[in-house]
């Protein structure tokens, strides 16, 4: 962690965006475990928690989108200060559309179970991406909490494979919706938890990108970052 | 520091005009150092922010550039600063035409206690001697330069102390202007002013760039990024970093000058 400000109260505004951010991150990881969790074992219940947590994530990016506005005009934040902040108010986004993708997982898992017409083993088909996903995520909050760009970059490079688990779901369910037509309704909503999943692991890699223009001052987006101890390839065609 | 931006400061660097080519400057108020082998390059038609603590030797380094130390007796400075490929610590140098090209403005405004036009008029005679004519045409440059004209041209005869404390400012810059220098040097113009004032005068730097070479010395590290393109933060008399403003302000190469921008500072 980097030296203490000569204004306490500059370094107590940036310590509460910071720890806001982090409980944000901890409810949206939560809700993403419950919805997969609904999903698995079609409590509606707990779906519907998941669904009304949403409310709270959405309260709390209102609030820390205010803060970071009222900390740059307050402080006229620079360098390392100033990425931070511009990080903060980009992963917030990123974190309340985690909370809009679990709350789509726990609403078709509810109509799925609802519907009780299954014909294969759903959650089966989602375990893995469903697994990598959460510990994508984690870890991407994780680097963000701790600053870690070496952690960043790891994380930034798993996000293929969550793109590759996602297309073997795809070709699962379009196998199964042509040997069987009753499995179309119960195929796609299954098909629909997996592009969900599949979204919140682009957002946590979104957050690893931010950690790495905070630690390091590189804007890697839209480019093929390097893992570390290998050559950089920039301007992906 | 990313290697990638660290080659286009390099670049950018090499391919603008040295107006002024600092190196291995040393300078001595009687036994005391206050600065330490600064190196740096001031370009041509761009603005150039020092930015340090008090008494890091910001003001000292802009005081060299127009040898204004001479006037006191026990300072002295050893290096290089080649203005226009000449060294102008060398003896043979002439100050009086040196200070013409290179002019300075300070933190208080400096009227003196003359007319407004007289204010303007007077550095211009010390060096040219021109017609009533043309040193009026002199006058209303220079102060439709400095943003003053449409504010003073109905009282050119009232005294320089009776305008504001920016529009005193304001006409120190256009008597700095009106013997047509080739760099400015401003040592926080803008320290005794209101905002609207030092609005005025921001704005009237990045006019005055199209034309002139400018440096300036400034409290307010807003004011250097919003008005410089290069940026040097200096401390105990020594030169931390130097490079491009924006670079300097988003992701600074020094762990120092980081610490110093965002308050991290004592």
């Amino acid at each position: 962690m980097v030296g203490e400000h000569s204004s306490k109260q500059y370094d107590q505004e940036l310590e509460a965006i910071r720890s806001k951010v982090l409980l944000m991150g901890g409810m949206v990881e939560t809700q993403f475990d419950e919805a997969l969790e609904a999903f698995r074992v079609g409590n509606a219940e707990q779906a519907d928690k998941v669904m009304a947590d949403d409310q709270a994530v959405n309260q709390l990016e209102v609030q820390l989108d205010d803060a970071c506005s009222h900390l740059i005009v307050r402080r006229q934040p620079a360098a390392n200060d100033l990425r931070t902040v511009m990080a903060t108010i980009k992963a917030i986004t990123d974190l309340e559309r985690i909370g809009d993708e679990a709350s789509k997982i726990a609403r078709t898992a509810k109509s799925l179970h609802e519907r009780g017409m299954i014909g294969f083993n759903h959650y089966d088909i989602v375990r893995t991406i469903a697994r990598n996903t959460a510990d994508m995520l984690h870890d991407a909050l994780d680097a963000f909490a701790r600053l870690d760009g070496r952690q960043a970059l790891q994380i930034i490079a798993r996000d293929d494979e969550i793109d590759f688990e996602f297309r073997t779901i795809l070709r699962n369910m379009i196998t199964f919706m042509m040997e069987d037509p009753r499995t179309i309704s119960s195929a796609l909503d299954t098909l629909w938890v997996g592009k969900a999943i599949e979204r919140i692991g682009d957002h946590a890699k979104n957050i690893a990108e931010y950690v790495i223009y905070v630690a390091e001052g590189r804007d890697i987006r839209h480019s093929k970052p390097a893992l570390p101890g290998s050559p950089a390839v920039h301007g992906e065609s | 520091m990313n290697p990638d931006t660290k080659m286009t400061q390099a670049t950018a660097t090499k391919t603008k005009t040295k107006t002024i080519d600092i190196s291995g400057l040393d300078f001595y108020y009687g036994k005391t150092q206050s600065l330490k082998n600064v190196s740096l390059d001031i370009h041509d038609k761009q603005v150039t922010a020092f930015i340090g603590p008090s008494g890091c030797g910001k003001s000292t380094l802009l005081r060299t550039l127009n040898r204004m130390y001479d006037l006191y007796p026990g300072q002295r400075a050893e290096g290089s600063i080649l203005y226009r490929g000449r060294n102008i610590l060398e003896p043979g140098v002439d100050v009086n035409m040196l200070r013409a090209k290179v002019g300075m403005v300070f933190q208080k405004p400096t009227p003196f206690p003359m007319s407004v036009y007289d204010n303007i008029a007077f550095g211009v005679r010390l060096y040219e001697n021109l017609s009533k004519g043309e040193m009026d045409e002199r006058v209303e440059w220079a102060l439709k330069k400095a943003a003053l004209w449409t504010e003073v041209k109905d009282k050119l005869n009232k005294s320089g102390l009776s305008l504001s404390g920016g529009q005193q400012q304001r006409l120190c810059i256009a008597r700095g202007v009106a013997v047509k220098p080739d760099v400015l040097l401003l040592d926080e113009p803008t320290s005794a002013l209101d905002p609207i004032s030092t609005a005025k005068i921001e704005e009237l730097i990045s006019e005055l760039k199209r034309d002139y070479t400018i440096a300036i010395v400034t409290h307010n590290m807003q004011q250097a990024a919003r008005c410089s393109d290069y940026t040097a933060y200096m401390y105990l008399g020594e030169l931390v970093e130097f490079g491009e403003t924006d670079q300097l302000f988003m992701n600074p190469s020094k762990k120092e000058t980081q610490d110093y921008i965002t308050g991290r500072f004592g």
